[in-house]
């Protein structure tokens, strides 16, 4: 059973990921990606992601869902923020949990990239020209293909 | 993100009572459409009963 969860307060990736590992202590191996707010100085100032709430936790269920029919997994977990968020802050945790490192890899891979360019979230990012919308990279409609070979 | 309450009915009749350059801009190409959160194809026989929420959303950029 997957843990999906989204969040507008944060959360601590550590705690998490030592809560995960404990909870499957026959996974073999346990592959986990944390996507944070990038610095960079002159860059963003601050990121916010909007969701839907009739939408995007139930698309993440679904996400997690299909990643679990296609890797035998030992759990998964796919945690994400939302709201206003600054440099350093976590926005995305997945972990993937299974008895061969492999399927781990691969897994937290996959539920990544859907999560990246099709989960729905809209972004828009504050930098000293203001508030802008950020569009999806052309790089994550090419890293979701992979999937679908 | 715009909420708004209307009068149950079809899609046409719904858009037609708003903002014209706001109905312009909800029927645009890259906009999609989903109803009690599920995404519709075609826009053009939707017809809202009382309770249901009809969303317009932009592209999405993501995780």
């Amino acid at each position: 059973m997957a843990d999906v969860r989204i969040t507008e307060t944060g959360f601590d990736p550590v705690d998490e990921l030592a809560r995960f590992n404990a909870a499957h202590r026959s996974a073999g191996g346990i592959v986990s990606f944390l996507g944070q707010v990038r610095e960079e100085a002159g860059a963003v100032e601050a990121l916010e992601l909007r969701q839907y709430a009739a939408m995007t936790l139930p698309g993440m269920t679904t996400l997690a869902q299909m990643t679990e029919r296609r890797w035998p997994l030992v759990g998964l977990l796919l945690l994400h923020r939302y709201g206003v968020m600054h440099p350093g802050d976590p926005i995305v945790l997945v972990a993937a949990a299974a008895r061969h490192r492999r399927d781990a890899f691969e897994a937290a891979d996959f539920a990544m990239d859907h999560l990246k360019s099709e989960s729905w979230f809209w972004k828009r990012e504050k930098t000293s020209a203001g508030w802008r919308w950020v569009e999806p990279r052309a790089g994550d409609h090419t890293d979701l293909a992979r999937w679908r070979a | 993100m715009l909420e708004m309450p209307v009068e149950p009915g079809a899609l046409a009749a719904v858009l037609a009572k708003l903002d014209p350059a706001l109905a312009i801009e909800l029927l645009g190409e890259r906009v999609r459409l989903a109803l009690n959160g599920r995404l519709i194809g075609e826009a053009g026989n939707v017809v809202l009963g009382p309770g249901d929420e009809l969303a317009f959303l932009p592209p999405v950029s993501g995780g």
